[in-house]
C-alpha cells in the first residue's frame, strides 16, 4: 500500500508544485495579497477616520455662558453666529464647512442652578443641543470632545465622587499585550483561518478529482492494478499539503498585517502581535490546522468525485462554503471556547472552538485530542465514500 | 491451443438519461449494450472484434479491462476472473482506448516512470524498457516535452508505449489506429504484429476491415451487442471479402436497424 499511495502522492505534488501558475496563484499570491490588502485597508481607514493632532474644530456656539467659554475655547475655534440663522449654520455643518453647532439655552447657568434633579418637579433640565456631521471624522471627534467636556463639567457641579481622576486610561487598563492579542486574534483568526484553508482546498481539490474525470485521465489510473482506495488516499494527502501551504501563506499575511488593520480602532492596543504566542500554542494550532485541512479536503473530494466537471464541482461547493463561513463567524460571538465535550465532535466547529482556546491561552489538550480523533474518523469515512464513488461506473463515467 | 481469454455470456445494460434518450431517439430508459457475449481468445493470436459504432465493442473491452462490471456472465484472463480478481487482471493486461487520456502537464519520460512504479516494474528494468518502447514509437526526441505540446499522433504513441510499461502477456486495444495518419497507423500495426511474434495475445476492436484482414488470426463480429459470428477469418468470409460478408451479417442480424 505504502508504495502506490506514495507514488500517487508524489505525482500529485509534482503536478501542483511543478506548475508555476498553481504555486503562485494558490500558494504565494493569497498571502501577499492579504498582507498588502489589509495594510492598505488599515492605512486607508486610519487616514479616513483620524484627525490631525493640532487640528482645532470650527464651532458655532449660541448663548455661550461666560463660565464655559474658557474651557471650550481651548479645544475649539469658537465663532459667533452673528447674523447667521440656525438653519444656515446647520447647513454649514451638513456641508462639512463647520464641525459643530452648540446651542445653549438663554441664561443657561441660572437655569442649571435652579434645577434640582432630586426634586420631583415639572421643570425639565436645561437642554444643550449639539449638531454635528457623523460622516466627517473631524466633526465626529469634535462632538465626542464637546460631549466629554460638558459631561465632565456637569459631574464637577455635582461632584459626589470621581472616577480615574487625573490619570491616563493606560494606568487603569490592566490588560497585557497578551490579553489584547488574545481578544482580537481569537475573534478574528479562527474565521479567517477556516476561510483560508477552505479556499486553499477549493483551489486544488476540484482540479485534481473532477478535473481528472473531466479530462479522462482518471480512467487511465483506474486501469492500473492500483487499488481505488490508494488513489484516493494519495490524492487527499497531496491536496491537504497544498491546501495547507496556501493556508499558511494566507495566515502569515494576516498575522503580519492584522496590527495595522486593527490600529484603525483607537480602543485597540496597537502592540498586539502573534509573537505573544509560544511554541506550545503554535504546535497545538498546527495540529488543529492539519486535521481541519484533512476534513475540508475530504469534504471537497467527495463533492468533486460526484461532479462531472470542475465547474460543476465549484457550483456544488458554494453552499458548503457558506456553511463553513457561518461556522467561522461563530468565533466572533460568545465568550471563549465551549466547555462541553460534544462540541468537539462536530468537524469544522470543533476546529473553530479549539482555535479560540489556543488564541486565548486556554487550550484544553483533551478537547484538541477529541477534535483530532473525530476529524480523523470523518476523514476515514470520507475516504471510504470517495473510494466507493471511484468504484461506481455511474459516477465515474456518466457524462 | 491454450485458451488465454475465455468470455462467458457477458451482458451489460446502461440506464439512459433524458439527454441520452433524446440523442438515441428512444423512450426506453435502459439500453442493452452487450447481450450474452461469449468468445475465446487463444494464446499468441490476434483476435479482432469487428462491428459498427455502438455495437458494444468498447463496452466489451471495458468489461474485460475491469473498468466496468458486467451485469451477467464473466471472463477469465490468463487465469484471473474479471469479477473476483480485478486487480490481478489489470496487472496482466495492457488496455488502451480513446477514453484513456494522459495528463497534458507531464512529459512522456515522467509518465513512463510513474506508470512503471504503479505496475511495480523493477527499477533496473525501467530504463531499458523505456528506451526500447520509446525507440519503437520514435518518442525519444520528445521524451522531455510536455504532452500538451505534442501532436495527436505523438500522444497516441506515448499512450501506447506507456500502456506497455509492464510488458504484459495480454494486450487489449480499442480502435488503436483510430484518428491516426497512415504513417503512425503503420507504426502501430507493425508494433502489434511484432508483439504477436513475441507470443503476446492481443484483442483489438475496430471497424476497419483492412486492419482485421491484415493482422487478425480470428475475429468476432458484434452487431447490436450480440456476437453474430466468431471464427477464423477464412471461415467467416467463406470466399467473400470481409466487407461483403460483414454487410451480409449486418442485414441478417440488425433487424432492419441499418444506419
Amino acid at each position: 500500500m505504502k508504495g502506490t499511495v506514495f507514488t500517487i502522492f508524489k505525482k500529485e505534488m509534482f503536478r501542483f508544485l511543478g506548475d508555476r501558475k498553481i504555486v503562485f496563484g494558490t500558494i504565494l499570491l493569497p498571502g501577499i495579497m492579504i498582507y498588502f490588502l489589509y495594510n492598505f485597508m488599515g492605512d486607508a481607514l486610519s487616514n479616513q477616520l483620524s484627525v490631525e493632532e493640532d487640528y482645532k474644530a470650527s464651532c458655532y456656539v449660541e448663548a455661550l455662558p461666560q463660565e464655559l467659554s474658557g474651557m471650550l475655547e481651548q479645544g475649539f475655534a469658537i465663532e459667533e453666529p452673528s447674523g447667521k440663522t440656525p438653519e444656515e449654520i446647520k447647513k454649514s455643518v451638513r456641508e462639512k464647512k463647520t464641525d459643530l453647532y452648540i446651542v445653549f439655552p438663554e441664561n443657561f447657568m441660572q437655569a442649571v442652578s435652579e434645577y434640582d434633579a432630586g426634586k420631583e418637579t415639572e421643570k425639565k433640565a436645561p437642554l444643550v443641543e449639539i449638531y454635528y456631521n457623523s460622516s466627517e471624522p473631524s466633526s465626529t471627534e469634535a462632538y465626542s470632545e464637546a460631549t466629554m467636556l460638558l459631561d465632565a463639567y456637569e459631574s464637577q457641579m455635582a461632584n459626589k465622587f470621581d472616577i480615574n481622576l487625573g490619570s491616563g486610561e493606560a494606568e487603569y487598563d490592566l490588560a497585557t499585550d497578551e490579553d489584547s492579542t488574545a481578544t482580537y486574534f481569537s475573534s478574528m483568526l479562527p474565521m479567517l483561518l477556516l476561510i483560508f484553508l477552505f479556499s486553499g482546498s477549493l483551489a486544488v481539490a476540484p482540479e485534481s478529482i473532477a478535473g481528472e474525470k473531466e479530462r479522462g485521465t482518471i480512467a487511465t489510473l483506474l486501469v492500473t492494478p492500483v487499488r481505488r482506495s490508494h488513489i484516493v488516499i494519495g490524492k487527499i494527502m497531496a491536496l491537504s499539503i497544498t491546501a495547507m501551504l496556501s493556508g499558511i501563506s494566507s495566515t502569515i499575511g494576516t498575522v503580519l498585517s492584522l496590527p495595522s488593520l486593527m490600529a484603525v480602532d483607537n480602543s485597540v492596543n496597537t502592540s498586539i502581535n502573534g509573537s505573544v504566542y509560544g511554541v506550545r500554542e503554535y504546535l497545538l494550532l498546527a495540529v488543529v490546522i492539519i486535521s481541519t485541512v484533512l476534513v475540508l479536503v475530504t469534504l471537497l473530494s467527495i463533492i468533486s468525485a460526484y461532479s462531472k466537471s470542475i465547474k460543476e464541482a465549484q457550483t456544488f461547493t458554494m453552499p458548503v462554503m457558506i456553511l463553513v463561513l457561518l461556522v467561522g463567524i461563530t468565533a466572533m460571538f460568545g465568550s471563549g471556547a465551549k466547555k462541553e465535550w460534544y462540541f468537539y465532535c462536530i468537524p469544522c466547529y470543533n476546529s473553530v472552538q479549539d482555535m479560540i482556546g489556543i488564541f486565548q491561552f486556554q487550550a484544553d489538550p483533551v478537547h484538541i485530542l477529541l477534535t483530532v480523533c473525530s476529524n480523523i474518523i470523518f476523514v476515514l469515512l470520507g475516504i471510504f465514500v470517495v473510494t466507493k464513488m471511484f468504484h461506481s461506473e455511474k459516477i465515474l463515467f456518466n457524462k | 491451443m491454450n485458451e488465454l481469454i475465455k468470455v462467458n455470456g457477458l451482458s451489460k445494460t446502461f440506464s439512459l438519461s433524458a439527454k441520452q434518450q433524446k440523442l438515441e431517439k428512444t423512450k426506453e430508459k435502459k439500453k442493452t449494450a452487450v447481450h450474452n457475449l461469449s468468445f475465446t481468445v487463444y494464446e499468441g493470436e490476434i483476435f479482432g472484434l469487428l462491428g459498427p459504432n455502438g455495437a458494444g465493442k468498447t463496452t466489451t473491452l471495458r468489461m474485460l479491462a475491469t473498468l466496468i462490471s458486467p451485469d451477467e456472465g464473466d471472463a477469465v484472463i490468463d487465469g484471473c476472473n474479471i469479477r473476483t480478481e480485478p486487480e490481478q487482471v489489470r496487472e496482466k493486461i495492457a488496455f488502451l482506448t480513446s477514453e484513456l487520456k494522459l495528463e497534458d502537464f507531464f512529459t512522456p519520460n515522467y509518465l513512463f516512470h510513474f506508470f512503471s512504479e504503479l505496475y511495480h516494474v523493477p527499477e533496473e528494468a525501467v530504463e531499458e524498457r523505456r528506451k526500447m518502447l520509446f525507440g519503437v514509437f520514435g518518442i525519444d526526441a520528445f521524451a522531455d516535452v510536455k504532452l500538451a505540446n505534442l501532436s495527436t499522433g505523438m500522444k497516441q504513441k506515448v499512450s501506447l508505449a506507456i500502456s506497455m510499461v509492464h510488458l504484459p502477456n495480454v494486450i487489449i486495444f480499442d480502435e488503436p489506429t483510430n484518428g491516426l495518419d497512415v504513417l503512425t497507423a503503420k507504426v502501430v500495426t507493425d508494433f502489434l504484429l511484432d508483439l504477436k511474434k513475441q507470443g503476446k495475445t492481443i484483442i483489438i476492436s475496430t471497424h476497419i476491415f483492412s486492419l482485421i484482414e491484415k493482422i487478425c488470426d480470428r475475429a468476432g463480429v458484434i452487431i447490436n451487442g450480440k456476437m453474430a459470428v466468431c471464427d477464423s477469418l477464412d471461415k467467416i468470409c467463406a470466399g467473400m471479402s470481409l466487407e461483403d460478408r460483414f454487410f451480409e451479417l449486418y442485414q441478417q442480424n440488425a433487424g432492419g436497424e441499418a444506419e
